[in-house]
C-alpha cells in the first residue's frame, strides 16, 4: 500500500469509526427504549439509501476528468472540512459543547421513552429515529468516501476503510452494550478536520491549475502545518478565554473581545 | 417548500453549514488560484494562505459570538 493510499485508508477509516459511533448511540437508544426489530429495520433502510447513493454516484465521479474532479471535490472537501475542523478547535478550546456519548444516549433514551407506545409489531417512532440518525450520519461517510475514493480512483479502498471501521464500532459497542463512550470521539474529529482540509487544500489547488512545488509529497508538510496551526488557534481561544474569564462580567476586556 | 428545494437547502446545510462566508471565501481563492496559474507567477502558496486565513476568521467570529452569549 503507497504513502498516498494509506492516508486515504486511515482518513476515511478515522471519519467513519466517529460517524459511527455517533449513530451507534442513536440506534442502542431506539433500540433498548423500544425494541430492536423496529430500530434495526430502520438502520437496513437507511443503510440500502447509503448503498443506493454510493454505487450511484461512484461510478459517475470516477469518469470525470481529473482537474474537474480535483477543483469540484478539493473545494467541496475544502468547505466541510473547515466546517469540521472550525467546530473541532472551538470545542478544544471550550467554546462549543464537547460531544458526550454518554449524555447523547441518555438524551435519546428519554425522548424514546417519552414518545407514544407504537403499535404491535411494527414501531414507527423507533424505524424513523434510527433511519434518520443512521442516514444523517451515513452521509457524511458516503460522502468521504466518494470524495477520497474518486480522486485517488480508489473507491474500492475506501468503501472497505469505511466498512471495516463500522464494523469495528458496531462489534464494539455489542461487546460493551452500551455507548463508547470511551472513544477520544472529540480528538479523532479534530484529527479528521485537519487531514479533510488537508487534501481539500491540496486537491483544490491542484485542481485550479497550480502544481505544487513537491507533487504529492507537499501532503507531508500541508497536514502537518494546518495541525500545528490549528493546535496554535486553539491556543489562542483559550488565552483569550482565560482572559475574558477573568475580567468581571461586562468589564471592559470581555466587551472589547465581543 | 417543495421536495426540491428541501433536498436543495439539506446540501447546502450539509456542506456549508451555518458559514457561507468560509465557503464563498474558498471559491474565492481558488478562481483566484486559477487566473494566476495562467500567468508565469507560481501560485500554489495563495490556498494555503486563505485557508489559514478564512479558518482564523471563522474562528474570531465564533469565538466572538459565544463569548457574547455567555457574557448575558
Amino acid at each position: 500500500m503507497s504513502a498516498a493510499e494509506l492516508t486515504l485508508f486511515l482518513s476515511v477509516f478515522l471519519a467513519c469509526a466517529v460517524e459511527a459511533v455517533e449513530a451507534l448511540t442513536i440506534v442502542l437508544a431506539v433500540g433498548i427504549t423500544r425494541g430492536w426489530s423496529s430500530a434495526l429495520a430502520g438502520v437496513g433502510a437507511a443503510i440500502a439509501v447509503l448503498a443506493v447513493v454510493v454505487v450511484a454516484l461512484g461510478p459517475t465521479l470516477s469518469e470525470l476528468p481529473i482537474d474537474v474532479l480535483r477543483l469540484a471535490v478539493g473545494g467541496l472537501l475544502l468547505v466541510f472540512g473547515l466546517q469540521w475542523l472550525r467546530k473541532a478547535i472551538l470545542r478544544a478550546a471550550g467554546l462549543k459543547a464537547i460531544h458526550d456519548e454518554t449524555m447523547a444516549f441518555a438524551r435519546e433514551t428519554e425522548a424514546a421513552g417519552r414518545a407514544g407506545v407504537g403499535s404491535q409489531g411494527f414501531d414507527g417512532y423507533a424505524f424513523t429515529i434510527a433511519f434518520k440518525g443512521v442516514l444523517l450520519e451515513g452521509l457524511e461517510v458516503a460522502f468521504i468516501v466518494l470524495t477520497f475514493g474518486a480522486n485517488q480512483h480508489r473507491i474500492g479502498l475506501a468503501v472497505v476503510a469505511a466498512g471495516l471501521a463500522v464494523t469495528s464500532v458496531v462489534v464494539a459497542g455489542i461487546a460493551a452494550r452500551a455507548p463508547l463512550a470511551r472513544v477520544p470521539e472529540n480528538a479523532m474529529k479534530f484529527v479528521v478536520g485537519v487531514l479533510i482540509t488537508s487534501f481539500g487544500l491540496f486537491w483544490g489547488t491542484e485542481g485550479a491549475g497550480a502544481s505544487w512545488p513537491a507533487g504529492e509529497t507537499s501532503l507531508l508538510v500541508i497536514v502537518p502545518t494546518l495541525a500545528l496551526a490549528s493546535l496554535g488557534m486553539v491556543w489562542i481561544l483559550r488565552r483569550q478565554g482565560e482572559r475574558a474569564d477573568a475580567q468581571p462580567r461586562g468589564g471592559p476586556a470581555m466587551t472589547e473581545s465581543a | 417548500m417543495s421536495l426540491l428545494s428541501k433536498a436543495l437547502l439539506a446540501i447546502w446545510d450539509f456542506v456549508v453549514g451555518d458559514d457561507w462566508l468560509t465557503a464563498l471565501g474558498v471559491v474565492a481563492a481558488l478562481s483566484l488560484t486559477a487566473l494566476v496559474a495562467t500567468t508565469s507567477v507560481p501560485a500554489w502558496w495563495l490556498m494555503p494562505i486563505a485557508v489559514l486565513g478564512l479558518l482564523g476568521l471563522s474562528l474570531w467570529r465564533a469565538a466572538r459570538s459565544a463569548r457574547v452569549d455567555r457574557a448575558r
